[in-house]
């Protein structure tokens, strides 16, 4: 290796050098800096929390009627049955795992593949379901409703 | 005969076990045996089926004079049953919502009739509940708890020695053991799955009928016999005398259904009654396909998720979306029981829509994985820069003079 | 004047900048053979301020609890933006330091840096090597994946059976009898606060003693050197070797996105504290060696039971390794320091392909 200092260095090379090296550092500490700013700014959804979840607005949804929200990894099912009270199951059929929905006639939560009938506390009360369906929380908070689910700590 | 007096729950003393505990099969009833009958829980003691002085505890006890009846014989069983179990005012007492029509019902079953006419060899009350360590039948030890209802009608019903003379075959056990409702029963533990007496019967027990059976399957899988019911198939399966359902999943050995029972294949069961050239062999030819399709373009979305997952991107959202797609094939699986394509098509189209979604969800995610790769391009193209700079600086700060 | 000279002069005339800095600007490197294998030492510095970097990044928006961990991660490889870059970073920087540390502990072995007067340098370094393994096997659970759960549980289950002070050890690791949100929350806390606070310690320790002793010179340079002392070389720190240490740095820097981008890091599925062990289960690649010593180990040796006896042994040589340089002028001690480094280097490369190879 050479350690002695040149005292003449072309002008030129020294400039050449110079850009290069300013310039490559300025680029490569921007394309460091560029995704740590981005980073920091929170997202547009600022949960993806296991335990808890905005299910809906209130007014959203009409007495006696129901709608499928995301809770976690799996569909939930909210709904506002007729006398005002808000009631949240999982969705998934505990037969073959198909999407259930909330029949408005019958007050019952009902599997379109099989004929499964829930109660609203997630019962399984006729057809081939052999188990009920797991049954959350809900509060209002605000103008939110909430859904929430106790998990083993 | 004393029942009145033993009516006191538990307390009436019961010395007959006494004795009875130490003495060689066939006389003896254990006290332990007895401790667990339903009966004797209820206070209940020897003499209210066989008669005599349970209080007394020497021979007299089993004298004419009090009433004693001895063993029971078998032909007599099942009116013995009866008299305290289609009492329904004396049922009360006990147990307001058990029925009281089992002598009855079985009166009207095949074991009934023949018993009836003579035969011995059928089942009486106690060869299927249990004598003296009777239990009820929600009791998992019961021999009439579901989980042990077939193993008790083998007990006759599957010994080919034994039944013998009569024009019935004995592989119902094994056939039942390989099909999907005794996998929902024995192994998902699923109560609510049919064991013998569901579709035949408990103690009415009798075939269903080639031209009924079908609604007994009815019962649980209600879309299917509804389709069904409809379809150009029930009027054909009549004029043929053929059993709706059971013709083509089988009555004993129903097995999980595929797609390939459907269709012109080898396995199919479309072509027992059709063959090339009618209409229905078409129709089955093209919800094979339509099926399988569907089958495929969800395989192929789950595949290029999976592709996107194991590249780190996630896909959560359209996994969870993927299941209204099976969905859609659940149902379209259900609805060919119509044998009209047109309702077959409806869904199969809803899924398919939701896999090519999901496929194209899984194409954005690798087309995302790209653009971070050509980021990390750009990254690495300024630090070569930086490289290059700082070895031309170090060069340059230690080049030898000239 | 240029703004650079204003600023040193305006520093200078409060804190004595250029004396303070006069004595970095005298440091020198020795230049021969092996100086490359000076940089190992750097390069393992340059990966820390990076975790503590990426780290920082990922306490924004990490949630340490068993019904939030998993999702947390998940949130930051999906939904906040480059979240996926800093995790896989920290999670690769994690992997590459455990291994520049190792390299940096042989290649000062080899190069019997340790001698006197450096037998403390030594010391905190293979504290500091102790403390980074710590930092791997606490950070590896807080995902809270199913792969990291059993993991976490054999290497607990395994500090268990220490005699005398096993159980102790192992129900203050993990909060409690089992592997639970406890221990989630407890190695959490090692992870952010404790270790970070001991490391940064022995680091300015590390870096004081290796700053005060300078650079060593393999024994046979040094003989050389003064045989010849025309042939004696040194480089500046600054700017020479400085510039080439920021060179490995920046390769450093783009090896990291690289491997970000290509392989990222999988997150794998939750944790299911009922759910049966999978099948061959085993830890990260640097406890492979130990782990798979003890599989091979008998069941019994002699008296004693072949796991307590193989956890005994590391423990043991462990220890040893820590005082080395204080076996040195103990009779052949160099040459069995010497052995003994090629041993245990051999051993460690063989075990851990042995471990991968073994399903």
């Amino acid at each position: 290796m050479n350690i002695q200092e040149s005292p003449r260095v072309q002008p030129q090379r020294r400039r050449l050098v110079e850009i290069l090296l300013g310039g490559g550092l300025l680029a490569s500490v921007v394309s460091f800096l560029y995704p740590v700013l981005r980073y920091l700014v929170p997202p547009a959804v600022p949960d993806l929390g296991g335990d808890e979840v905005v299910a809906g607005k209130v007014g959203e949804l009409k007495p006696n009627g129901s709608k499928i929200f995301r809770f976690g990894n799996r569909p939930g099912l909210l709904l506002l049955t007729a006398e005002g009270e808000y009631r949240a199951l999982s969705a998934t059929c505990t037969h073959l795992s198909c999407t259930v929905q909330y029949r408005n006639d019958l007050h019952q939560v009902w599997c379109a593949c099989h004929n499964g009938l829930y109660d609203l506390n997630g019962r399984n009360v006729a057809g081939p379901p052999p188990r009920p369906l797991e049954v959350f929380q809900v509060h209002v908070r605000g103008d939110e409703v909430v859904v929430t689910r106790k998990r083993e700590s | 005969m004393g029942l009145g007096a033993s009516l006191a729950h538990g307390q009436a003393p019961n010395t007959c076990v006494g004795c009875h505990t130490v003495l060689d099969p066939p006389l003896q009833v254990t006290e332990e045996q007895f401790s667990h009958d339903i009966h004797s829980q209820k206070g209940l003691t020897c003499a209210s089926c066989h008669g005599g002085d349970s209080t007394n505890s020497g021979p007299e006890a089993m004298s004419k004079t009090a009433g004693f009846r001895g063993k029971i014989e078998r032909r007599q069983i099942p009116a013995l049953c009866g008299r305290c179990h289609s009492d329904a005012a004396y049922m009360r007492q006990f147990n307001p919502s058990l029925r009281t029509d089992e002598l009855a019902q079985y009166l009207t079953s095949v074991h009934g009739k023949l018993l009836a006419k003579g035969d011995n060899k059928v089942a009486v009350c106690t060869d299927c509940h249990g004598v003296h360590d009777l239990r009820p039948a929600s009791d998992t030890r019961s021999k009439v708890h579901p989980l042990n209802v077939a193993e008790t009608c083998a007990r006759c019903h599957a010994d080919p020695a034994y039944m013998k003379g009569y024009p019935i075959p004995t592989d119902q056990l094994s056939s039942y053991n390989g099909s999907v409702h005794h996998e929902a029963l024995a192994v998902r533990g699923d109560l609510s799955a049919p064991t013998c007496t569901t579709c035949h019967g408990n103690h009415g027990a009798a075939p269903p009928g080639v031209g009924t059976v079908q609604n007994v399957c009815s019962t649980c899988h209600v879309f299917q016999a509804q389709l069904f019911e409809a379809s150009a198939h029930k009027a054909a399966f009549q004029a043929a005398s053929l059993p709706g359902c059971v013709a083509c999943h089988g009555n004993h050995s129903v097995k999980h259904p595929s797609d390939a029972m459907l269709g012109t294949g080898p396995q199919s069961v479309c072509t027992n009654c059709h063959t090339s050239g009618d209409a229905g062999f078409q129709v089955a030819g093209e919800m094979h396909q339509k099926l399988t399709s569907l089958d495929a373009s969800i395989q192929s979305a789950d595949q290029l998720l999976a592709h996107a997952e194991s590249s780190g991107m996630e896909v959560s959202q359209a996994r969870l979306e993927q299941d209204q797609a099976r969905d859609s094939l659940t149902k379209a699986r259900v609805t060919i029981h119509s044998s009209q394509m047109e309702r077959v098509e409806r869904d199969v189209q809803a899924g398919m829509k939701t896999a090519a979604k999901t496929y194209q969800e899984g194409k954005d995610a690798l087309a995302e994985r790209d653009y971070r790769r050509v980021g990390l391009g750009f990254s690495l193209l300024t630090i070569v820069v930086v490289l290059a700079g700082l070895g031309l600086m170090i060069r340059k700060i230690e080049r030898k003079p000239n | 004047m240029s703004l650079l000279t204003r600023v040193r002069g305006w520093l200078d005339e409060r804190f004595d900048w250029a004396g303070m800095t006069a004595p970095l600007l005298k440091k020198t490197v020795p230049v021969h053979k092996l100086t490359y294998w000076y940089f190992l030492g750097g390069i393992t510095l340059f990966l820390f301020v990076i975790q503590v970097c990426t780290g920082i990044l990922l306490l924004l928006y990490y949630r340490a609890g068993a019904n939030e961990a998993f999702e947390s991660v998940q949130y930051i490889m999906t939904r906040v933006q480059f979240g996926w870059l800093v995790r896989s970073i920290h999670s690769w920087a994690a992997n590459l330091m455990i291994f520049t540390a190792f390299a940096h502990m042989f290649s000062v072995l080899f190069l019997h840096a340790y001698r006197k007067p450096r037998e403390l340098t030594w010391v905190s370094g293979m504290l500091l090597l102790f403390l980074v393994m710590g930092f791997g096997f606490s950070g590896y659970l807080l995902p809270w994946n199913s792969l990291a759960f059993f993991a976490t549980k054999v290497g607990t289950e395994i500090a268990g059976q220490v005699p005398v002070v096993g159980r102790s050890m192992m129900i203050f690791l993990r909060g409690g009898e089992e592997v639970t949100g406890a221990t989630l929350t407890r190695f959490f806390g090692f992870h952010v606060a404790v270790l970070p606070g001991i490391a940064t310690l022995l680091i300015v320790l590390h870096l004081a003693l290796v700053q005060r002793f300078g650079i060593s010179v393999p024994p046979s340079v040094e003989a050389r050197w003064i045989a010849h002392p025309e042939q004696a070389r040194q480089m500046k720190f600054f700017p020479g070797f400085f510039l080439r240490e920021l060179m490995a740095w920046y390769i450093a820097l783009g090896v990291l996105g690289a491997l970000a981008a290509l392989l990222p890091w999988g997150l794998g599925t939750k944790a299911d504290p009922f759910a049966a062990a999978p099948a061959g289960i085993k830890p990260e690649w640097y406890f492979l060696f130990m782990f798979q010593t003890l599989k091979l180990i008998p069941a019994r040796v002699w008296l004693v039971d072949g796991e307590i006896l193989g956890i005994l042994v590391f423990g043991v040589a462990g220890f040893l390794w820590l005082l080395l340089p204080f076996f040195e002028n103990l009779g052949r001690g160099r040459k069995v320091i010497l052995g003994a480094g090629i041993f245990a280097l051999t051993y460690i490369v063989a075990m851990t392909l042995y471990g991968y190879m073994a399903q």
